[in-house]
């Protein structure tokens, strides 16, 4: 089960090796994100550069909608590799996010050989008979009867995988420590089994809503990146992009009254998912520059709560009176 | 490299921040992987290794600033902005004028520009959002206003404040409305004014920037990294002071708070279900039991009833702790939905119920303001007076208080030399289930001069010192 990378996982510094860089530059990481359709600033693009060079996930961290998972997603399709996804919530454990022994094979296989009594069990490990108890054991505690769960499965797996632990700020604080083992040294330790140590170092993205303060120990393994909203250049370019037929000056408008409304006190700002929902809405009502009413009609879009909904809708018509007393 | 990374290091622990040795190291092969002399992928790199927290950014930055700062070409001011001149002089023509200028006057030994050339060609290049050009009228206006003095031990503020005095943004930015009404062809709707106002302001942001890095980059140039990076050093986000916080701490504090009682929110409610369990839940156990041949194997439990709490807040909110109490009424109303109850009730010398003004409210900032200008505190002068507070506080309502109670009384209890009339105190620790007293001046001063924390602190379950978001944090999740 141990690798390739057995000879290789420390460096001269005590690093894991790497492996073949996938990005030549910083520049490069940018143009394929870019080109994938997902707009990386510097920041972005640099530390998914450092994620492939040090071989270190990266924890990225940011209010709801910023396009956190889209990145890992844009990552895997840069890098035409598989995307597999442990969604974490409270209680997940080992048996769902590491591996599980496969117990209805396991009773199965006893049953069979007390009943059978020429087994034809697709079983290689054994001649087909084992009498000995210690045999059977370790018949069953055998590759065919584990059920590999995503984090075991990006580490065995021999393609290029992105690892993606999704909203990892859900699971309790001791169950963060099942992810330490994977995150730094890319294997898991199967009692019954031994070490897995993973093909090819996987990348690996965490996201984090930030609900609550994770562990030292987990954020000292990382890579942080924290995605806020985005400039206003940068919201404009993504409106572009992401919604077809929208105008430059629709797109130019949408961004500058959603940076205004994140300029006020709301409950919950608009995201870019829902900028592009704005934008998207807009472009079907067939609107080609936005007024105050139209603006306050499509608002429900962006914002979702009401009391938030009366504030952008004050806001936006209050800039009158102020702007009339400047005259 | 090594030794610059070292110290920077050193300055962000001093700032502070956790850096653990692991993640220096990781910043030091992070280095190894980018080209030096882009500024950006450095700061970058140095960042995604060592900054864990987007608190702790702004700290981070500020350091990396004075750290890795680009040093001025010139050697004194007017040398420079001529340089700076002759550098960007391809600009096109506005560049060409302003170098021209530059360069004319300072051979004449003179000043660069004349204040009027200065503040029309920043019009100008606010107006077309040119940041070349700002960046080298922002050069320009530091060297002719902040007049700045070798030597001298300061962080720059007062150089920052003196540039922007002179610089009058607020009168830039109503020109630049101006402008654009114009533009528009004389009136503007809401919206296109709001949105103007939103995008010139934005720009000012920037021209303050510039100008406070470029102040940062004469001071680093004039008295090194090390001894500047102290002189600019700023507490923490969960640090500051409340008591001493600037308006723009305040502002960022109250954004911390709302994800705070989010926090503070979830970790109750995973509290209640990892919590000690209730009865057995017969029903379920059969139910589950069927999986095993109906041996019920795996015994499930009800959820306890979650206990809810009542809370009674007292805040003082004199002059002397507006600011924290504020804090504490913001906090504990978010969360209040946690609480069957929360009742508070501000007081200087006289004493008021506010709870009413929360009540159907959306809006906290809304009802702190209404508490401060419509609630009914002063009783005499105005000046704190706990005795006669709590008194008036135990006649009204200390008969709502039961065992299911806790009360907080916030405030540094200095009494202006009035009677403390502690026993009011001790007559709520019977009745109610806790009294706790948050008190936000430092320990140190406690019992100093006209404070007797130390009376009422003996009738208290405990007495907290409460001066930052950290150890209101840490209250918060005790108390509950």
């Amino acid at each position: 089960m141990t690798g390739g990378e057995g000879d290789t996982t420390t460096g001269a510094l005590g690093f894991p090796e790497p492996g073949p860089p996938r990005f030549a530059s910083v520049a490069e990481v940018r143009e394929k994100l870019d080109a994938s359709g997902y707009l990386a600033d510097d920041g972005i693009a640099g530390v998914v550069h450092l994620a492939d060079r040090l071989a270190k996930p990266v924890l990225v961290e940011g209010p709801a909608g910023t396009g956190k998972t889209e990145l890992a997603k844009a990552v895997s399709r840069i890098t035409d590799s598989r995307l597999i996804r442990l969604q974490c919530y409270e209680g997940l454990d080992e048996s769902k996010a590491l591996y599980e022994w496969n117990y209805r094979k396991q009773l199965l296989r006893i049953q069979a050989q007390q009943l059978v009594d020429e087994p034809e069990l697709d079983v290689p490990a054994t001649t087909g008979r084992p009498r000995t108890w210690k045999a059977l054991e370790e018949d069953i505690f055998s590759e065919p009867f584990l059920l590999t769960r995503p984090l075991l499965e990006a580490i065995r797996c021999t393609d290029p995988v992105v690892l993606l632990i999704d909203e990892v700020d859900r699971v309790e604080l001791e169950t963060e420590a099942l992810l330490l083992e994977v995150l730094s040294d890319y294997q898991v330790s199967i009692p019954e089994l031994g070490t897995v140590r993973a093909e090819r170092i996987p990348m690996v993205f965490l996201t984090s809503n930030n609900t609550r303060e994770l562990s030292e120990a987990l954020k000292r393994r990382c890579l942080y990146l924290h995605l806020d909203y985005p400039s206003l250049e940068r919201e404009r370019a993504i409106v572009r992009t992401r919604v077809p037929g929208i105008s430059d000056e629709l797109a130019d408008q949408v961004a500058r009254i959603v940076r205004s409304l994140r300029t006020l006190e709301l409950k919950k700002y608009p995201s870019v998912s829902e900028t592009l929902d704005w934008a998207r809405t807009l472009v079907v009502l067939g609107v080609q520059s936005i007024d105050a009413e139209q603006a306050k009609a499509t608002l429900h879009v962006l914002l979702k709560y009401r009391s938030d909904l009366e504030r952008a809708a004050k806001e936006l018509s209050v800039a009158e009176s102020s702007g009339s007393s400047a005259l | 490299m090594l030794d610059v990374l070292t110290g920077f290091v050193t300055e962000l622990r001093a700032a502070g921040l956790p850096v653990s040795m692991t993640e220096a190291v990781d910043a030091a092969e992070a280095v190894h992987h980018i080209p030096l002399e882009d500024r950006q992928a450095l700061k970058y790199a140095l960042a995604a290794t060592m900054v864990k927290s987007s608190a702790h950014w702004k700290a981070f930055d500020t350091a990396f600033e004075v750290y890795f700062a680009i040093r001025p070409p010139g050697a004194t001011a007017e040398e420079t902005g001529a340089a700076y001149g002759d550098e960007q002089g391809a600009d096109g023509d506005e560049m060409a004028e302003l170098s021209g200028a530059g360069r004319g006057r300072g051979g004449a030994g003179g000043q660069a520009l004349s204040a009027e050339e200065l503040a029309e060609m920043l019009f100008r290049a606010l107006k077309s959002a040119n940041d070349a050009q700002m960046a080298a009228l922002a050069r320009q206006a530091v060297t002719r206003y902040a007049g700045m003095e070798p030597g001298r031990p300061v962080g720059g503020t007062y150089y920052l404040y003196r540039t922007l005095r002179n610089l009058d943004l607020d009168g830039l930015l109503r020109r630049l409305m101006e402008a654009a009404r114009q533009e528009a062809g004389g009136v503007l709707t809401p919206l296109e004014e709001r949105l103007a106002t939103d995008e010139f302001r934005s720009r000012l942001d920037r021209l303050r920037r510039e100008l406070e890095d470029e102040i940062r980059r004469r001071l680093v140039a004039d008295r090194g990294a090390e001894a500047l990076a102290r002189s600019v050093r700023k507490p923490l986000p969960e640090e500051v002071d409340f008591m001493h916080a600037t308006r723009e701490e305040l502002a960022a504090l109250r954004r911390a708070i709302h994800p705070l009682t989010r926090k503070l929110a979830v970790r109750l409610a995973r509290k209640r279900r990892h919590g000690r369990k209730g009865p057995l839940d017969f029903r379920s156990t059969v139910r589950h039991s069927l999986s095993t041949g109906g041996v019920p194997v795996d015994p499930k439990f009800r959820y306890p009833r979650p206990a809810k709490p009542e809370i009674f807040v007292v805040a003082d909110i004199s002059g002397s702790v507006a600011s924290f109490a504020r804090f504490t009424l913001h906090l504990v109303y978010a969360i209040s939905s946690q609480f069957s109850k929360v009742r508070s009730f501000v007081f200087i010398d006289g004493i008021d119920e506010v709870t009413r003004f929360f009540d159907g409210v959306d809006d906290v900032a809304e009802a702190l303001h209404r508490i401060n200008t419509e609630a009914d505190v002063v009783w005499v002068d105005g000046h704190s007076d706990y005795g006669h507070a709590l008194t008036v506080f135990w006649e009204r309502w200390g008969e709502e208080i039961t065992p299911r109670t806790s009360v907080l009384l916030l405030g540094d209890a200095r009494n202006n030399y009035h009677a403390s009339q502690a026993w009011v105190v001790q007559e709520l620790r019977h009745r109610a289930r806790h009294v706790y007293w948050l008190n936000p001046e430092p320990r140190a001063y406690w019992g100093t001069g006209d404070s007797i924390v130390g009376e009422y602190a003996v009738h208290c379950d405990s007495v907290v010192e409460c001066r930052n978001l950290r150890q209101l944090e840490q209250f918060v999740s005790e108390l509950t």
